[in-house]
């Protein structure tokens, strides 16, 4: 039977080192809402969404009830619109149409989220994905809730420098758009290469077409848990601290892997993944900087700060597969300068530049997430930005993203403020120099080799 | 039977256990075990009770236990056992 020593453990995680369930999402699948009509299309999409993810926001707090752990957010994904408005939507405002109809849908249920306004390109555009890239601005101004993420590569397909160039001007607009707001728009809309299908994270989670009807994904976090634990093993050498991270992460995934079965249950929608995640909080203590810190650094930045990420991924994963049946969706530590304090600080304090962000992506979850740059910063420079990074993700198969926001009228030296989750951030410097030429090129990259790994 | 735990943390006074097990016996929830010791002024206390007699739903009865704490001046936590079991049990 269950002691007092483990129940005061858990609950401790819970109340002091702020163990939360990140996110319950539910995928649902659009491809039957199709029709030429763009009215009778955004009506079959609302009353899809309606039926199958009404329930999800009382389930979602009947579970905290039941186990007394809190679940952050609870979110919707739905198949590419680029796919599901291609044989109706022949302008930009057709698709900003059914941006609108999947906000209002969002608000209704009462998510905080709702992901699918994506396009995937990784190796050509339709017309339609195009006009649906083209129409990011709009509907990021427009909307409150969508968000929206193009897959621009793949390791199988190699990069769409078409797309790159075009998403990079997408940014530049996005930002222009919503410059009232601090250019929030930016914060919903995401670059990807090699984008997983499954994802219940936002700004990229979409319903991909190789899921079913409906899906319930779960997405873990706990880097305060894990930063005491480490805490724990002060001085120790790394083979005890990859030990104490492992133990760790399993009993965190657990939670999720708990969450995820019972939400599945009470809505009757299958049980898809479960996201091995560290994903901070603007929360004091809730930070992945204070994890790094805590295993030797004086701050996040400091050379070593690449193996220690390094470290925690993997043990994250390692002691996170056992504790699920199914793993899947970005699975690993995120690293948002704008929602991590702990980052926040190394920014302000000199020690993390965008480039080390850049070499820490390589071993680490996902990618340039949440970064406040100059306004000034040209659509191409954001396109070389852009290209880096999807050239990482595409080399070393691995999901990468950036998420970077030219926040128009700041520069370097301002902060600017988001709110909420999305938190704030200083604005960092970026490398002036030009790639205009580079990304004027046009065509593809073509797809790396897979062998010869060097 | 199914089985939960109820935590209990606050300045020690007289009637808690009294007050708690009261509400547990009117909700026909069995009470299956106690531990419980003061520390340093500090009244510590968890029970493993079975819920499985309860007619009203799971919430409810976590709601009113966190508001019978509140009245007492401690906090109440109703916990369904599983959530212990799966982070500690393999």
């Amino acid at each position: 039977m269950i002691n007092s020593y483990e129940v005061a453990q858990t609950n401790k995680m819970i109340e002091q080192e702020n163990l939360d369930v990140r996110t319950i999402t539910i995928g649902i699948s659009l491809l039957d809402c199709i029709d030429s009509n763009v009215d009778i299309l955004c009506q079959n999409i609302y009353d899809k969404i309606i039926r199958i993810a009404s329930n999800l926001v009382v389930t979602g707090e009947n579970i905290e009830k039941k186990y007394g752990i809190p679940i952050v957010n609870k979110r919707i994904s739905v198949t590419p619109i680029s796919i599901i408005g291609a044989s109706s939507c022949h302008s930009i405002d057709d698709f900003v149409k059914i941006a609108k109809v999947l906000d209002k849908c969002a608000h209704e249920i009462g998510v905080n989220f709702i992901g699918g306004y994506s396009a995937i390109v990784s190796k050509g555009m339709t017309s339609a994905e195009r006009l649906l890239i083209e129409s990011i601005p709009q509907a990021m101004k427009e909307t409150e809730l969508v968000c929206s993420s193009v897959n621009v590569g793949s390791s199988k397909t190699g990069l769409n420098m078409d797309a790159v160039k075009l998403v990079g001007e997408t940014v530049k607009l996005t930002a222009q758009m919503t410059a009232d707001q601090d250019s929030i728009g930016c914060a919903k809309f995401v670059v990807f290469c090699n984008a997983p299908d499954d994802n219940p994270f936002m700004a990229g989670a979409f319903h991909g077409v190789s899921e079913a009807d409906a899906v319930i994904n779960v997405g873990v976090s706990g880097p305060g848990v894990v930063r005491n634990a480490i805490k724990e093993a002060k001085g120790k050498n790394f083979g005890e601290l990859c030990e104490i991270i492992k133990k760790t992460a399993f009993k965190i995934t657990r939670v999720g892997q708990l969450v995820a079965l019972e939400a599945s249950e009470a809505l009757n929608i299958p049980f898809g993944i479960i996201d091995l995640s560290l994903a901070p909080t603007p929360a004091v203590g809730d930070s992945i900087a204070d994890c790094l810190q805590e295993m030797g650094l004086e701050r996040v930045g400091a050379p070593g700060t690449t193996a220690a990420l390094a470290i925690l991924n993997d043990q994250v994963k390692k002691g996170g597969v056992m504790a699920s049946s199914y793993v899947g969706g970005l699975s690993g530590a995120f690293i948002p300068v704008s929602e991590d304090q702990g980052m926040i600080d190394a920014v302000l304090a000199g020690s993390l530049t965008l480039e080390k962000l850049e070499a820490m992506t390589c071993v680490c979850s996902v990618g340039l997430d949440m970064i406040a740059i100059p306004g000034k910063t040209s659509a191409k420079t954001i396109a070389g930005i852009i290209a880096d990074e999807m050239a990482i993700g595409m080399i070393n198969q691995k999901t990468t993203a950036v998420r970077v926001i030219p926040v128009i009228g700041k520069d370097v030296g301002d902060t600017v403020e988001f709110g909420g989750l999305l938190g704030y951030a200083p604005i960092m410097s970026v490398n002036e120099f030009s790639c205009d030429e580079f990304i004027d090129r046009g065509g593809r990259i073509p797809a790396p080799i897979h062998s010869f790994k060097n | 039977m199914e089985r939960a735990i109820i935590t209990v943390v606050g300045k020690d006074q007289v009637g808690i256990i009294a007050k708690v097990c009261t509400y547990l016996a009117d909700n026909k929830i069995n009470i299956l075990d106690i531990s419980q010791t003061i520390l340093q002024g500090y009244f510590n206390m968890m029970m493993i009770v079975d819920v499985q007699e309860v007619s009203s739903q799971f919430s409810l009865v976590a709601d009113e236990l966190e508001s019978l704490g509140q009245d007492i001046g401690v906090t109440i936590k109703l916990q369904h056992e599983e959530i212990f079991d799966m982070m500690h049990r393999i």
